[in-house]
C-alpha cells in the first residue's frame, strides 16, 4: 500500500503550495497517473479521504487524468504505445523495448478557496 | 484582493476608472466569503523523496562509496545473501549494512554478528524505506569512506521499486523457491532494478523451477536486466556477485576521482552521467 505514502507526498506538496499561495481550503486535486506508473487509481482515491481528513484538502474532490504507455522500439527503431510493462511490441512482438511515457506520477493543479 | 482585476479594498483599484465591483464580477464577498481558483503545480508526487534521494547520492558520492539498494519479496533469502558477501568481503574493503523489516531488529543483529557494521530501521506499518529514512540513517551510521554500502529494503515486490534512495544500483533477489513467473506479476521491481541475483539455485534438482523461463521474463520486461544465478547457502556463483560488486566499488573510487555523478531521473533503467 504504497499508495498511501503517495497520497502522503501530495498532501505535502499541497501544504507547501498553501503556505505560498494562502488558499485556505482545496476543493479538488488533479493527479496525472500514466498507464504504466506503478499505482493503483483505485487504491489512491480510497486513501486520499482518509490521509486529508483534517486537513485543507479535506472533502476535495479527486480528479485521476490518465497518460498512455510508450517505448521506443529498439528493434524496429520507432516510437510505439503500450498497454502494460510486459506488452510487446505491437509492430514486431519483441520486448526490447525503453519506456519513454506513461510512468508518470504528478501534482497538476487545485481548484482553492481563499 | 480580487483575484479577477487585482482591486484591494475601497481604497485600492488597479482599474483605470472607478467602478462597481458587483457580484458578477467574481470578487470576494468582504462579509467573510471566499472565491476559487486554480493553481497550477506541477510537481512530481515523488519530488520530495527524489531530493532527499539526490542529496544521499552526492554524500555518498563523496565518500566514493558503492551503494546497493536490495529488494526482493520476503524469504528469497536477502539476509543470508548479505552475511555471505560481508564475511567474504570484509578485511578486504570497508563494509557497512543498513536494514529495513517492518519490525525487530533480527537482521541487523545476523549482520553484526560477522563483524560489520549494521544499522536497523523499523519502518513500523511501512511497506518500504525511502530516502528520508535513509539519510537520518546515515547520520547515526556514516556511509563507508572508498567502500560498500548494502541497504536492505522491506521484503515487498511491489512498493520499494518506487522509491529511489540515491544507491548506486537497484537489486533484485529472485529465488528458486518462487514462482519463474514473478517477472512478469511484478513488472515495476524487475524494470527498476540493474541486477537479479538469482538465489537458492542449490534446490534447483528439488523443484519445477524453470531457470531459463524465469530469464526470459525478466528481460522481457527489462532488455538489460544483468543477471547473476547462485546459492548463498553453498557459496555456489558468489564469485560472480562478488567480482560485480568489486567492479562497482573500482566504478565509485574512480567516480569520485573523476567528478560526482548526476543522477537523470527515474525510467525503466537508471541512468547516470558525468556532472
Amino acid at each position: 500500500m504504497h499508495e498511501v505514502s503517495l497520497v502522503e507526498s501530495v498532501l505535502d506538496l499541497i501544504q507547501d503550495s498553501a503556505r505560498v499561495n494562502g488558499f485556505v481550503r482545496v476543493k479538488k486535486v488533479v493527479l496525472q497517473i500514466g498507464q504504466l506508473a506503478n499505482v493503483e487509481p483505485d487504491a489512491m482515491s480510497f486513501c486520499f479521504d482518509s490521509v486529508t481528513r483534517g486537513s485543507i484538502a479535506e472533502g476535495a474532490c479527486l480528479e485521476l487524468l490518465d497518460s498512455p504507455g510508450v517505448a521506443w522500439c529498439m528493434t524496429c527503431q520507432c516510437s510505439v504505445g503500450i498497454a502494460s510493462r510486459t506488452s510487446g511490441c505491437p509492430a514486431c512482438g519483441g520486448h526490447t523495448l525503453q519506456v519513454t511515457g506513461g510512468s508518470e506520477m504528478r501534482v497538476k493543479s487545485l481548484e482553492v478557496e481563499y | 484582493m480580487c483575484m479577477t482585476c487585482g482591486c484591494g479594498d475601497e481604497n485600492f483599484r488597479v482599474h483605470g476608472l472607478p467602478h462597481p465591483h458587483t457580484e458578477d464580477h467574481h470578487h470576494g464577498d468582504p462579509a467573510g466569503g471566499s472565491f476559487s481558483r486554480i493553481v497550477e503545480i506541477e510537481q512530481d508526487l515523488l519530488s520530495k523523496n527524489d531530493g532527499f534521494a539526490s542529496a544521499n547520492r552526492k554524500r555518498f558520492a563523496a565518500k566514493a562509496c558503492f551503494v546497493l539498494n536490495l529488494m526482493s519479496s520476503p524469504g528469497s533469502g536477502k539476509t543470508t545473501l548479505l552475511v555471505e558477501t560481508v564475511r567474504r568481503l570484509q578485511g578486504h574493503l570497508p563494509v557497512s549494512v543498513i536494514e529495513g523489516d517492518q519490525q525487530t531488529s533480527q537482521d541487523a543483529e545476523r549482520i553484526r554478528a560477522t563483524g560489520v557494521p549494521a544499522l536497523q530501521i523499523n519502518t513500523g506499518k511501512g511497506c518500504h524505506l525511502d530516502a528520508h529514512m535513509i539519510a537520518h540513517a546515515l547520520e547515526k551510521m556514516p556511509a563507508p569512506e572508498n567502500g560498500l554500502l548494502l541497504i536492505e529494503n522491506v521484503g515487498n515486490l511491489v512498493c520499494p521499486a518506487e522509491f529511489d534512495l540515491g544507491e548506486s544500483s537497484k537489486v533484485v533477489v529472485l529465488s528458486t523457491t518462487e514462482g519463474e513467473d514473478k517477472p512478469i506479476k511484478y513488472p515495476d521491481m524487475f524494470a527498476a532494478a540493474s541486477l537479479m541475483v538469482l538465489n537458492k539455485c542449490d534446490l534447483l534438482p528439488y523443484l519445477d523451477f524453470n531457470v531459463e523461463a524465469a530469464i526470459a521474463y525478466a528481460r522481457q520486461v527489462n532488455p538489460a536486466l544483468q543477471i547473476i544465478s547462485l546459492s548463498a547457502r553453498t557459496g555456489e556463483g558468489m564469485q560472480a556477485w562478488l567480482d560485480w560488486i568489486n567492479n562497482g566499488v573500482a566504478e565509485a573510487r574512480a567516480g569520485s576521482n573523476r567528478g560526482a555523478y548526476t543522477y537523470l531521473g527515474r525510467g525503466a533503467k537508471t541512468e547516470y552521467c558525468k556532472a
